[in-house]
């Protein structure tokens, strides 16, 4: 199966794991995915906050590009926010023709032009869920995921607010699904389509985090060994900031995060290093040494520098009465 | 009532109206605000509205009053964390994210807002796109702090560095080849910039 591939900026960079993982897994689940040329950002949430025409011009760019590769009208994107401006522009160009008729005279400017519907976005997630599936997924688990405790989150943008409609706004269950093929223990995780807060630790550190605190402590009470995602915001969010989430609320939670894709790479037994496994700051090897001698081996080789005590300030020891 | 009670009263309705159809005419999708019925599930189902100065409802209810100043300078919409959840869940299927944009929007050509952190943020990321055609994250955040929070740079230091050693931070931006097309389609957008 061959479909056109937008990777976008966060996965160019800081979820570069992402993007390593999904290209790792595409060979074994028979996915050809092709780089469109010389694609452009999406804007994600910040350029239709000040521009509207320009936020549709910049994302039909990218369709236009799309529109452009013969035969593969499928366009996957893995990254959420880039999935929903992709949808978004295509399906609201397609319901008013003054707003398209004006993108298209923008997009003449470089000789581009994008008639909607000419292009199908689609998240990383749908193609796996409905065009591998999950049976053909578990035929090829090498190595089960059982034992690992995994609370699935979705975020927002695959469940809403769909401008294709490919899982439940409120409660979706493709990636519970996709993840007990792998063998793993799927937690009953009620946040799965929470938001995150997006940009919201750079707006208001106080909202931000708070945000960040419910997730991790929905998944920590719920005993899961690691959060798995599909959303490059939310890995961000949780992974890069959980420290500092920590240090505000002077809590201690210890929650990875990884990549979907990266945990079918393992169960198909594919290597750590394959999946960009290691590139997160919470760290994940104690988790994943559930599942194999090589996870074991592997967090066992670079044990965490101890503290004496996390709370205290250092400071020389009292010294001893005599 | 007087004549002149009654000229104030109706200069006030088509002022309420004139705001209320230029929010409409700005959002696409817009037409739909009419409907509201002011159930307050969207205030309801927003994560961050705890910290908002008006509900999406009392926002809604303000547009309708005509009380432009006060719409535009609530922290609502740059509170708005795009979730989504109040669009999906209104029984009158009020596009209520796409409001909050048309908001910000709004808000940033009056220069009507009190608190600049957000906008700015905004305003910082589309400049490394429009510069470069991709999003560059140590640009972004390192401009934005600078600006805002220069001694929150400290307090993010270690997580700064470990994205760094971990090879998930880029030094340079990336830039794209059809910059000079992209650059063109941006600024014809921009003066196509009206009512959507």
């Amino acid at each position: 199966m061959r479909y056109s591939y937008f990777p976008g900026c966060s996965l160019e960079k800081n979820a570069h794991a992402y993007h390593q993982s999904t290209l790792a897994i595409a060979k074994p689940l028979g996915l050809e995915l092709v780089e469109i040329e010389d694609w452009n950002c999406c804007g994600a949430t910040e350029y239709i906050s000040l521009n509207l025409m320009a936020a549709y011009a910049l994302v039909a760019r990218n369709l236009a590009i799309a529109a452009r590769t013969d035969g593969l009208k499928t366009l996957v994107a893995p990254c959420s926010a880039c999935y929903l401006n992709l949808t978004k522009v295509d399906k609201t160009m397609g319901e008013y023709p003054a707003l398209a008729k004006r993108v298209n005279t923008a997009l003449a400017e470089a000789e581009l032009a994008y008639t909607p519907g000419s292009v199908k976005p689609r998240h990383l997630l749908d193609v796996i869920y409905n065009d591998v599936g999950c049976e053909a997924l578990a035929a090829k688990v090498t190595r089960p995921l059982s034992g690992l405790r995994i609370a699935p989150y979705y975020g927002c943008f695959i469940a809403r607010p769909g401008y294709v409609k490919v899982d439940d706004t409120e409660f979706p269950t493709t990636l519970d699904h996709l993840l007990k093929a792998l063998g793993a223990e799927v937690v009953d995780y009620p946040m799965k389509a929470t938001c995150c807060g997006g940009h919201m630790t750079q707006i208001s550190e106080a909202t931000g985090f708070d945000m960040i605190r419910r997730l991790v402590k929905g998944a920590a009470d719920r005993e899961a060994d690691l959060i798995v995602t599909i959303c490059p915001m939310f890995q961000l969010n949780l992974d890069a900031f959980q420290g500092a989430m920590n240090r505000h609320f002077s809590t201690a939670y210890h929650i990875p995060v990884l990549y979907f894709t990266q945990m079918i790479g393992l169960a198909l037994g594919l290597s750590m290093r394959e999946l960009g496994i290691g590139e997160e700051l919470v760290d994940s090897r104690p988790a994943l040494s559930r599942i194999g001698s090589e996870m074991a081996a592997a967090a066992a080789a670079e044990p965490r520098r101890a503290r004496k005590d996390d709370k205290t300030l250092p400071m020389p020891a009292p010294l001893k009465q005599a | 009532m007087t004549a002149a009670t009654a000229e104030a009263s109706q200069a006030h309705a088509s002022s309420a109206t004139a705001f209320m159809q230029e929010v409409v005419a700005k959002t696409p999708g817009g037409e739909t605000l009419i409907k509201c019925i002011q159930c307050a599930t969207c205030g309801g189902s927003c994560p961050s509205g705890p910290d908002m100065q008006h509900t999406p409802r009392e926002i809604i209810a303000l547009i309708r009053a005509g009380e432009r100043e006060r719409v535009l300078r609530s922290n609502t919409p740059w509170y708005c964390v795009s979730c989504y959840y109040c669009t999906v869940r209104c029984p009158q299927e009020i596009h209520i994210t796409d409001l909050m944009y048309t908001l910000k929007r709004m808000a940033v050509q009056a220069k009507l807002y009190d608190d600049s952190t957000a906008p700015d943020f905004s305003k910082t990321f589309i400049m490394w796109v429009e510069d470069f055609g991709r999003a560059f994250e140590l640009g972004l955040m390192g401009v934005h702090m600078l600006k805002h929070n220069p001694f929150g740079a400290f307090k993010m230091g270690d997580m700064g560095f470990g994205m760094v050693s971990k090879g998930r931070m880029a030094f340079t931006p990336t830039r794209i080849k059809g910059l000079q097309g992209l650059k063109r389609i941006l600024a014809k957008a921009k003066e196509l910039e009206v009512s959507a």
